[in-house]
């Protein structure tokens, strides 16, 4: 372990932070741009956020521990899981520490404190906010994880930096197993976010909400760190996409040059897969929970031919 | 240290349960002062329990085996003794939970004093854990079968406690049914290993021993596999053979409960890996398939009842079924590798399995103690009419949340790593030769991620409706209150287990490692924490690797950094009413309960369930477009026992009417069928 792998992996957590929300504003402006509405300033949820820091919190008379720590440990879980995907190097001190699988892990914990916290309060909204992103979840982490076995099987292992070295090497390129888990993958980033057609980040309407139920009893600073942490998510997740498939660009050594050029590279092709997910949302309407199943389904079945045809064709 | 050096294992392990015998023995003694004899009882099998698993402990760590022959039982059958890692792993295992359930019981037994004497349910508790230490240590089939018999007669009893309750007493009488058919099963497969071990005519075969140098034909192997296979899955309470497991468990008292999901159910896999990797040794890669298979089918369909369920403990007990079904999946995997000659990762799936039931026995145990304080302080068994106990109940709900954690398989507690290691056994499966085990071993794999997403589900709901929101109750909660400190002395060590096997597991692994070396040839600890207790590499570092302490201190170092740069200089925090929307009357019932929770999974899954939901309207509507009242009626059944038991019990009843036309109360026809019965036999002998 080196200083400079210290100070890379420093770098990559305030990346993560800093950068999240300027993502989403990019998200938001294109959509704008789609839709042909005028559109905010780009650093409009830096603003966002300051406002909801310097806000006072209240609290339902009957609200828990639980309650309240839920905003730090989901803040928490998105940076210790931003510290294990390699986004500017693979050389990341953390990175041995936690696998993919463990990373999917570090989600689902994230995700089980907020269900406790949308039922803590004990209205309707909350426990349906629950249920439903429970359900959801359940039908997307197995697809996930067979996206991601699929990834693992072609590059011979879980460790995330040790894949985007194996993709580098060249030999794991134009596989159809990796095409299959890759078009999964979009599926379930589309779920595990909270983007249409599975959620609508920015509804507030009782009967389509999944995410946004669970958090309605939020404010001040705790809706600050849930609304920053889920923003992290999506910039999280893009990186993730980034490291899994598309590896070229990161830094294979800690110099710290390398990895400059690595974050301006991973920004291109973040910027860039924001163009995909607004023509995504822009193109499809929100699905009935109920048809989620075929949703996720197919997911699940992309990722299953994937590894088919890992067996079959490779 | 001293006793250690004089004592050997097997001599404690052997105090440990003639401690447990005498008491039983002597209890009855004490029955005029019930609340002598609790307090007696709890130190004497804590301290037998805490023996036995320091016993089974040394055994482990030593790695050597130890026979003690005693000369009871039949003339010339003496009962054979023996601790291996093996058989000291379990003892651990048990150990630890009795120890930990003792402690416990001794605060929840008083919840009796006064209204029904508990002497029968300590006996029987003594009898049940010293039945559980004599089937690991036992090395003969005779002995192994008088203690598994010891077990079950003992669990029997102890479910009937309560038994002026009716369904205590059919579920109570299911259990010794199907305990029994496993029973004989076994002794059938016993049967056959003993017969081909030293012939038909000896009966020296009966050890293990025997049995060990024997060579089996594969057919006669296969017939004792399958036979022995049936019968420890019926004690398993895998599906289909799961029926007695949700009725009987929650019918028992708590602290049973407890013991019977957490370490009875284990011995069963004990018996499964006995019978299949020191028994037998030798099999074809299709009995690891049927083993996997089925493990596989328990954990979904566990997990599945487990969700659409509302009553906690029974909730428990299904998702037992599903933890039986990730170990026996592990076993499968080890057997599959284990017959493709691939030590190296049979040694991983053994012990993931291992691991998983070192596991499951701790936040299993935890949670039913867990729910057991729950039942003692509201009397409730029904998650419908709980709620916001968390305020109530502040210990209780923070140790039931730590198993909680534990069991929906998230980092940095326990199950994570067994599921994590099951998932990297998994991921070897292209270094089979098999192209069909290689096809289906993914799926697997995919239905275990869902068995686990499920889980998590499960467990929202069932912490979220028992301590969160509001009290759901008719009566009021006022009177509720915090356990004991000895319960909750029970409840935390085991918590502790939980969050030191997950942050841990190379020390762990490490210690148990004998154990994949002696039966499947192979050690992992060469590669698997070849980089320091701190990680935990399966094959190799580059291949994938864990270090639960490095998230659990980042976690709480992560925590901690937020959360004092938010509070340098914090907001003020008010307290205020639920936001209602101006709607002014909400009331408790308009809280989520279990059964809503559930509807989204019964509308997606509900197909693989038995689930009938009847919506009624009141008599007096005058139209259906402004009902009065609605009656919901919901009936979820397992379908396995229409399936399964129905027709099997429809035919034994049918027979015995039949059989009964037998039975004329005529005493001349009794003579005949005396003597066709005489005449048969001696032609029989004739020929």
């Amino acid at each position: 372990m080196t200083v400079n792998q210290i100070v890379m992996e420093c770098l990559q957590i305030a990346l993560l932070i800093a950068v999240a929300p300027l993502f989403v504003g990019w998200v938001r402006m294109l959509k704008c741009w789609a839709q042909s509405r005028s559109t905010a300033s780009l650093f409009q949820p830096y603003r966002d956020l300051l406002k909801l820091f310097s806000k006072d919190v209240i609290l339902a008379e009957n609200a828990s521990w639980i309650f309240r720590f839920t905003p730090y440990l989901v803040f928490g879980t998105v940076i210790l899981s931003g510290a294990v995907v390699p986004m500017l190097t693979t050389k990341l001190p953390l990175s041995p520490s936690a696998d993919v699988i463990v990373l999917v892990g570090l989600f689902a914990i994230a995700r089980f404190f907020t269900a406790l916290a949308g039922m803590d309060i004990g209205t309707a909204f909350g426990g349906m906010g629950s249920s439903r992103e429970m359900m959801v979840a359940s039908l997307a982490e197995p697809a996930m994880l067979m996206a991601i076995f699929t990834v693992s099987l072609v590059n011979q292992s879980t460790s995330l930096s040790h894949i985007a070295e194996v993709m580098y090497s060249g030999h794991a390129v134009l596989k159809p197993s990796l095409a299959f888990a890759f078009i999964a993958f979009i599926l379930i980033t589309l779920a595990e976010t909270g983007r249409i057609p599975v959620d609508n980040p920015s509804t507030h309407l009782e009967l389509t909400m999944l995410h946004e139920a669970m958090i309605l009893e939020y404010s001040g600073r705790h809706l600050a760190l849930i609304e920053w942490a889920g923003m992290m998510k999506l910039f999280l997740f893009m990186a993730l996409g980034s490291a899994l498939f598309v590896p070229w660009g990161i830094a294979r050594s800690d110099s710290l040059l390398m990895g400059l050029m690595a974050g301006v590279l991973l920004l291109l092709k973040v910027g860039a897969s924001g163009v995909v997910l607004v023509l995504i949302e822009t193109g499809l309407a929100k699905m009935r929970l109920f048809r989620l199943t075929e949703f996720l389904g197919s997911a699940f079945l992309m990722a299953t031919l994937g590894m088919l045809s890992f067996f079959i064709l490779e | 240290m001293n006793v250690v050096m004089i004592f050997s294992p097997i001599e404690m392990a052997s105090a440990s349960i003639l401690l447990l015998l005498v008491f039983a023995a002597l209890a009855g003694l004490l029955s005029r002062a019930q609340s002598v004899l609790i307090g007696l009882f709890s130190v004497v099998a804590t301290v037998a329990s805490a023996l036995a698993s320091a016993a089974g402990a040394l055994s482990v760590w030593n790695g050597t085996a130890e026979r003690i022959i005693l000369l009871l039982g039949l003339p010339d059958l003496p009962f054979h003794l023996r601790l291996d890692p093996l058989a000291g792993f379990f003892l651990t295992v048990i150990g630890l939970l009795s120890a930990a359930v003792s402690i416990y019981s001794a605060g929840y037994l008083k919840g009796f004093l006064g209204q029904r004497p508990v002497t029968r349910l300590v006996v029987f508790y003594c009898l049940f854990l010293a039945g559980m230490a004599m089937v690991v240590l036992a090395d003969d089939a005779l002995f192994f079968l008088i203690s598994w018999e010891v077990m079950a007669a003992a669990s029997y009893f102890l479910v009937m406690f309560e038994d002026e309750r009716p369904e205590t007493r059919k579920a109570a009488f299911v259990y010794l049914v199907i305990a029994h058919v496993g029973a004989i099963a076994i002794l059938l497969s016993f049967g056959v290993m003993a017969g081909i071990a030293t012939g038909f005519e000896s009966f020296g075969g009966y050890t293990f021993d025997a049995m060990r140098q024997a060579s089996f034909p594969l057919g006669w192997a296969t017939a004792a596999f399958l036979l022995a296979f049936f019968g420890f899955a019926a004690k398993a309470g895998m599906v289909p053979l799961h029926v007695w497991l949700p009725d009987a468990h929650p019918a028992a008292p708590s602290n049973i409960s407890a013991l019977m999901s957490g370490v009875m159910l284990k011995t069963a896999v004990y018996g499964i890996i006995r019978v299949t990797f020191d028994l037998l040794r030798e099999f074809p890669w299709w009995w690891g398939a049927i083993v996997l298979g089925l493990g596989i089918i328990s954990a979904l369909m566990g997990i599945l009842y487990a969700m659409m369920e509302k009553d906690l403990k029974r909730l428990l007990a299904y998702s037992s079924v599903e933890n039986i079904g990730i170990i026996i999946t592990g076993l499968g995997l080890a057997m599959v590798f284990f017959s493709f000659k691939l030590s190296v990762l049979a040694s991983l799936a053994l012990t993931a399995s291992l691991y998983h039931v070192m596991n499951h026995a701790m936040f299993k145990g935890l949670l039913f103690m867990g729910a057991g304080s729950v039942l003692h302080a509201t009397h409730e068994r029904n998650m419908e009419h709980m709620g916001g106990l968390i305020h109530r109940m502040p210990w209780t709900a923070a140790l039931f949340l730590v198993g909680c954690i534990s069991i929906s398989a998230l980092p940095p507690f326990n199950g994570f790593v067994s599921e994590w290691l099951t998932f990297q056994a998994f991921l070897l499966s292209p270094s089979l030769p098999s192209p069909l085990m290689k096809l289906f071993m993914p799926l697997g794999a995919a239905l275990l991620a869902l068995t686990a997403a499920l889980a998590a589900a499960t467990f929202v709901k069932a912490f979220g409706v028992t301590f969160l929101g509001h009290w759901r109750g008719e009566h009021s909660s006022s009177r509720i209150h915090e356990v004991d400190w000895l319960m909750r002395t029970g409840m935390l060590v085991t918590a502790v287990s939980c969050l030191c096997l997950g942050i841990f597991p190379a020390t762990f692994i490490d210690w148990m490692d004998e154990i994949p070396l002696q039966l499947v040839g192979s050690r992992l600890s060469v590669s698997a924490t070849a980089s320091g207790w701190m990680w935990l590499t399966p094959v190799a570092q580059e291949r994938a690797s864990y270090s639960g302490i490095v998230v659990f201190a980042g976690s709480l170092l992560v925590y901690g950094i937020v959360y004092i740069l938010l509070h340098v200089n914090p907001g003020k925090l008010h307290r205020g009413a639920i936001w209602d929307c101006g709607f002014q009357k909400l009331t408790n019932r308009m809280q989520y309960n279990a059964t809503s929770f559930s509807m989204p999974f019964r509308r997606v899954f509900g197909f693989m369930v038995h689930v009938k939901e009847q919506v009624t309207l009141s008599p007096q509507t005058a139209h259906a477009a402004f009902p009065k009242r609605l009656h919901y009626t919901l009936r979820i059944r397992d379908r396995f026992w229409n399936w399964l038991y129905k027709p099997v019990a429809d035919a034994s009843f049918w027979i015995a009417r039949k059989v009964g036309r037998l039975q004329q109360g005529r005493i001349q026809s009794y003579l005949i069928y005396s003597f066709v019965t005489i005449i048969v036999l001696l032609l029989l002998a004739a020929l």
